[in-house]
């Protein structure tokens, strides 16, 4: 296992992003952009106008008569496993008999175009023999409709200590789903190769699940699949599982039919055919002191799973996780309870349910606060770990208390104290429009919960001329993933970051990945590739010593060369002479998280290698007439240890926090009465514009590192900003209960706060 | 056809008519720079910019190649990210971006490349705020600060049109285009009476303007349109003339060159125009095209309404001129006669002791479609409302009038009882939906809420929180 070399913890200098100049001149390929080949066929699905049901009949006949179209596939011509789901084999690439939600992939058709695949997708005849979907959380626990058993995770005895306690209030809310709305809807291009082999350009989280998934849909070994992906065009999540739905399409018309087959899905029917982060509803009984110190809680959390298993089970511990945030709660229930519907499946999104957990506990400190007539924040302060006060509610132990002081300095930076007061003096001159203010901290857990995916490989290449490959299993979605594990390699040979050449993610190169996810990815990748080029370096450092006959500690590999015995010699020149001196320049690296265990029967355990902190202040306005706000400032500190790249990390941040911000505002999803997504395009579903920014952001990186050795004690930045944005929420809330400031309620919101929710808290709260 | 693409001159002998400017770009010269976010001109991956001769120089405007049919870009120029700058080399926003981090993913870089250079070379639209400039860009993954940030470094870029004004007159039609391919027909005519002959011939011809609806029926609705006329090059069409009774707008006048003179006219009506979509489909979308087409949540109407705009029809018979309100008949019906077209719409100049008040709800400011659009104009002298014109777009079929509102306010005293009653009329004017952008019951409150803001705002009170700064 790898130690991070003390040596190596070396200040990391804010590059661009690898690709950014080809970002911004447009030479950046994506996989549509890859040139296409002539007898290149176009794919489109023909989906489901039902939500629930069974297929009495297919009439398929106008589908094949339709212009360009060259054949139609049904789940009758998958030679292996009819599956594209990840854990449990619960998804249909095309359905067999079975409808679970509207706009479900029923017959696959490809075509000579997109247009004419899209058009012919429209004509198949179905009949089908209806059931009453499911669409709500409400009717789901009605029917016991579930997709695993309800879990539960507990410390003390809640109901007992409810009852002790001295105050006790009880409350609930709703929260909505997001779509990811990745810019690059997803797309996946097949390529038949000899003896059955199928190439796949992806864009893919995951590119050896499409490999393991495809292997299996086309009877093929994991062996005959070669996956690739050099970036994609966002994914937040997004492209985790549900990439493969495409891309197993494509596998399937290549396999067939002997042509390559691209599936370019529109906006549209992306929006209908992928999952989405999980809508929840909460419930809570709280106990609690005068001063505000929460004594006891039993939380309920409900999701809203979709049709399929999927990350569910993994997502809904996440919400667990998280649903103690950075406080100390003695006795605790949580409940989590993952419902079964007829929507489409839901699936990982930045933060995989913690924010739905965090944003539940939030609530609790608002309405405790509210209760209480105190400032949020003093109750929120009152209730963090601390020493003596540090363990979860899954039994792991706090030791970093980096939550207090944060909180403390944010508090004071940003004059949270000063500004709560002139907000409170304008609202009480002004009846129309009202501000609030809110400072919420994240405490966001790093590993994937699900252990054994906490590892990663990475293959390093030093080239006879100095320059250097580097290749891991991680993807590139935007994230900086690549750069930053590039300058990893580069300080390992103090060679500039020019030197060094990302090529893109192939499970033909390193194998068996875990998806690029849990904030994961710099970490793990970061830490193998580290190891490989480690391994190289020693190598080379000891051919040096024995060609130069001095000790391998005189070899140093420094920004002016190789310093071997006193003489200075060009990184490229040494490259060379390992070459001829036939030593192997070329390396694998592999990296598990180490410490990490959890039980998840009984969910105790330690299922996090460390914990990556912020907090945020927002101060908001609403107007009372119409329900319009404006967040007007936020002033966010946040932890990534010693940062491996500055400005990315400040760039996770803010799009974190702005993405945050649009699931709690303008991103609501509305489906109708028959299970329609209504909201599929950018006409209807509303993410964040430059407007919606903050007027005022300022981002601050918090000065400590890692307690844990991880690569550069640097912390993972990928999803905990998002979090910071229930700051928005609670600040809108205070503004809501600022309509009627001397009652000690809680505004009932629920989350996203259109103005429709808003207008709806305030009338809800006035009465 | 002919158009520039950079300084080369592009010939097409045929050309789908509904071919889209983005699949040509991608998958016919390979140009792929320009990408597909949406496919229906909400997120401004595919923005390009077309220049078109202005007198003796180049108007410049962005636009979404995702919903531009190829023969509208007959007789422009077309710039895409490919243009900026030789391969391998970048122009000063370019590199400013590149280093700032303005780019993650970057996907949706190369639109927000080309907003940010037609701002830097003064294309339509480039005195608005960075922020509103690009409120047709959308960017999922950098919220949008860096972007902000290099917009304000790197104002302008040198660009030099004099090749290209010769180059583009020479390619200049003199007279109407037209086109057909396997069966479908097209024509660009140039003057209205030639216009007026072709839909006499032709009836059923779809007239495109802006194509940022038509192009919707084609990307989305996979609708295959026969007989095309695109009105956009008609200079008659194109005319705004302002005098002191008010201004007349051609129907192929566009949002953004309406822009100013519509909020010369009121403040409001210039706050409504900024946040009518994005500057990308303001600088396609036309006056007429938001009018003939009928929707009842077009954002032009209800305030053109209430302004007591008139609407001219041109057709066979000749012209007929009616108030604005009389067009909607219905839900998808309009009171245009077969050969008939949208002309002009005459906007009087609100009277100085005018009170007006035009608002627009949605979930998100920028780019957004109305909830409820409202718009009152109420004519008030010595403390009594003496005319009221009330409309709404979202609260009904069509773009309406609310006669018992407007009935509850003339001749009554402006004070806070009379809005009240006016307030509590609205509901005999509407009965709305619920559907995606709101339920009826928020439809309705915040209507009358309206009206109680019209009259807050006359008291001096800040009523939108756009006006307001942070406290720290």
């Amino acid at each position: 296992m790898a130690e991070c070399d003390p040596a190596l913890v070396l200040p990391k200098p804010s590059h661009p992003h690898d690709s950014a100049r080809l970002h911004v001149s447009g030479a950046a390929r994506y996989a549509d952009d890859v040139a296409e080949p002539a007898d290149l066929l176009h794919l489109a699905f023909g989906q489901s106008a039902q939500a629930c049901g069974r297929i009495v009949a297919m009439d398929l006949s106008d589908v094949w008569a339709a212009d360009g179209v060259v054949a139609v596939f049904t789940a009758a011509d998958i030679p292996g496993e009819n599956n594209v789901g990840p854990v449990v084999h619960d998804d249909r690439l095309l359905a067999d008999g079975e409808v679970i939600s509207h706009g479900q992939p029923l017959f696959l058709v490809a075509a000579t175009s997109q247009r004419a695949a899209r058009k012919a997708a429209r004509l198949g005849k179905v009949t089908y023999d209806i059931a009453e979907p499911i669409l709500t959380i409400a009717r789901a626990r009605a029917a016991a409709s579930l997709i695993e058993p309800t879990q539960r995770m507990a410390r003390g005895d809640a109901e007992a200590a409810l009852v002790q306690a001295p105050h006790r209030l009880s409350g609930g809310f709703a929260m909505g789903g997001q779509d990811h709305f990745y810019l690059e809807g997803q797309v996946a291009l097949a390529t038949p190769g000899e003896d059955g082999q199928i190439h796949l350009l992806s864009s893919t989280q995951h590119p050896s699940e499409v490999q393991h998934l495809v292997a299996g849909l086309l009877n093929l070994s994991s062996a005959d699949v070669t996956v690739e992906v050099r970036r994609m065009g966002g994914a937040f999540g997004g492209k985790e599982t549900q990439a493969a739905l495409f891309a197993a399409a494509a596998a399937l018309v290549a396999a067939k039919t002997g042509r390559p087959a691209k599936f370019r899905c529109d906006r549209d029917d992306d929006m209908v055919l992928t999952g989405k982060r999980h809508p929840f509803q909460i419930r809570y009984d709280a106990g609690y002191d005068d001063a505000g110190n929460l004594l006891a809680l039993a939380l309920h959390l409900a999701s809203d799973c979709g049709a399929s298993v999927d990350l569910s089970p993994a997502i809904n511990d996440r919400a667990m996780f998280h649903a103690d945030n950075c406080y100390f709660i003695p006795d605790i229930t949580i409940v989590s309870e993952r419902l079964k519907t007829n929507t489409v499946s839901a699936t990982a999104f930045r933060g995989f349910g913690g924010p739905q957990g965090m944003l539940a506990i939030e609530r609790v400190m608002d309405h405790v606060a509210m209760a209480l007539g105190r400032d949020p924040l003093d109750v929120r302060m009152a209730n963090l770990y601390g020493p003596g006060r540090d363990v979860t509610p899954y039994d792991m132990q706090v030791t970093d208390h980096i939550a207090p002081a944060l909180i403390a300095r944010l508090r004071a930076t940003s004059r949270y104290d000063t500004r709560a007061a002139a907000i409170d003096a304008f609202n009480a001159g002004s009846p129309i429009l009202k501000k609030g203010i809110a400072l919420t901290p994240v405490k966001f857990g790093i590993s994937f919960t699900t252990t054994h995916l906490n590892q990663a490989g990475a293959l390093v290449h030093v080239y006879a001329d100095g320059s250097i490959q580097v290749n891991h299993g991680g993807t590139e979605m935007g994230q900086g993933l690549y750069v930053k594990v590039a300058q990893v390699v580069a300080d390992v040979f103090a060679v500039p970051l020019a030197s060094i050449r990302n090529t893109a993610t192939r499970t033909d190169k390193v194998p068996n990945t875990s998806a690029t996810a849990a904030s994961s990815g710099a970490d793990l990748n970061g830490m193998a590739a580290y190891e490989a080029a480690i391994a190289i370096r020693e190598r080379l450092t000891a051919f040096l010593a024995r060609t130069y006959g001095c000790a391998p500690e005189q070899v140093l590999f420094t920004s002016d060369g190789v310093l071997v015995a006193g003489e200075t010699i060009p990184f490229a020149h040494v490259a060379r002479k390992a070459h001829i001196g036939r030593i192997s320049l070329s390396s694998t690296g592999y990296y598990a998280t180490p410490g990490i265990e959890y039980d998840r029967a009984a969910h105790k355990g330690r299922p996090f290698y460390y914990f990556a902190y912020g907090a945020a202040v927002s101060e908001v306005a609403i107007d009372t007439l119409t329900g319009e706000h404006k967040v007007l400032a936020v002033d966010i500190l946040h932890d990534v240890g010693r940062s491996l790249n500055p400005a990315i990390d400040c760039g996770q941040i803010e799009g974190g926090f702005v993405q945050g911000q649009g699931w709690l505002t303008t991103e609501e999803l509305v489906w109708d009465d028959a299970g329609r997504l209504l909201t599929h395009s950018p006409a209807t579903y509303k993410i964040p514009t430059a407007s919606d920014r903050p007027r005022r952001l300022r981002i601050d990186l918090w000065d400590g590192e890692n307690a844990e050795p991880t690569i550069n004690r640097s912390k993972a930045v990928g999803e905990p900003p998002f979090m910071l944005a229930i700051s928005v929420f609670s600040a809108l809330n205070r503004a809501i209960a600022a309509t009627k400031p001397d009652k000690r309620a809680m505004p009932p919101l629920d989350a996203p706060a259109t103005p429709e929710k808003i207008l709806n808290a305030i009338a809800g709260h006035r009465l | 056809m002919r158009f520039l693409l950079d300084d080369a001159v592009i010939e097409l002998a045929e050309v789908d008519p509904t071919a889209t400017v983005l699949d040509y770009l991608r998958y016919q010269l390979r140009r792929t720079g320009t990408k597909e976010g949406c496919g229906e001109g909400d997120c401004g991956a595919c923005t390009v910019l077309v220049g078109e001769l202005d007198c003796a120089s180049i108007s410049w405007r962005a636009v979404n190649a995702c919903i531009l049919f190829l023969p509208m870009l007959d007789g422009k120029v077309l710039m895409t990210v490919e243009s900026l700058a030789p391969i391998g080399e970048l122009n000063p926003l370019q590199a400013c971006m590149a280093a700032n981090g303005s780019s993650q993913c970057g996907f949706c870089t190369p639109g927000f490349v080309m907003a940010l250079h037609g701002r830097a070379i003064g294309a339509s639209g480039c005195d608005l705020p960075v922020a509103d400039g690009i409120a047709g860009n959308l960017c999922r993954c950098t919220g949008y600060g860096p972007i902000l940030d290099a917009a304000a470094c790197v104002t302008t870029v040198p660009q030099d049109d004099s090749a290209l004004i010769p180059a583009l007159r020479d390619i200049a039609p003199q007279t109407m285009t037209s086109g057909e391919y396997q069966g479908r027909t097209w024509f660009a005519p140039r003057e209205p009476a030639m216009l007026a002959q072709l839909l006499a011939e032709h009836p059923d011809a779809r007239i495109v303007a802006g194509a940022t609806d038509v192009g919707l029926w084609v990307t989305k609705g996979l609708r295959t349109l026969d007989t095309l006329i695109f009105i956009g090059d008609i200079p008659e069409l194109r005319a705004v003339e302002e005098t002191p009774a008010g201004i007349n707008l051609g129907a192929a006048v566009t949002y953004a060159r309406a822009h100013k003179a519509l909020g010369r006219l009121h403040p409001d009506l210039y706050e409504l125009t900024r946040r009518f979509a994005g500057l990308q489909v303001r600088n396609a979308a036309t006056i007429g095209g938001n009018i003939a087409n009928g929707s009842p949540i077009g954002d032009g109407p209800p305030a053109l309404i209430a302004l007591g705009a008139t609407l001219t029809l041109r057709g066979p018979e000749g012209r007929r001129t009616m108030p604005l309100e009389d067009y909607f008949l219905e839900y998808g019906k309009q009171d245009r006669r077969a050969g008939e077209f949208v002309e002009s719409v005459f906007v009087p100049r609100p009277k100085p002791d005018s009170v007006i008040h035009i608002a627009k709800l949605s979930r998100r400011f920028d780019s957004d479609i109305s909830a409820v659009c409202g718009a009152f104009a109420l004519d008030v002298r010595g403390g009594t409302i003496v005319t009221a014109r009330v409309a709404f777009g979202g609260m009904a079929a069509t773009p309406r009038r609310a006669t018992a509102c407007e009935a509850a306010l003339a001749g009554k005293p402006f004070s806070a009882e009379t809005i009240e009653g006016a307030a509590r009329a609205l509901r005999q004017d509407f009965t709305p939906l619920d559907d995606v952008r709101g339920s009826a019951a928020y439809r309705l409150e915040a209507a009358a809420n309206l009206l109680r803001r019209l009259c807050a705002r006359e008291q001096g009170q800040a009523i939108s929180v756009l006006e307001l700064q942070a406290d720290g």
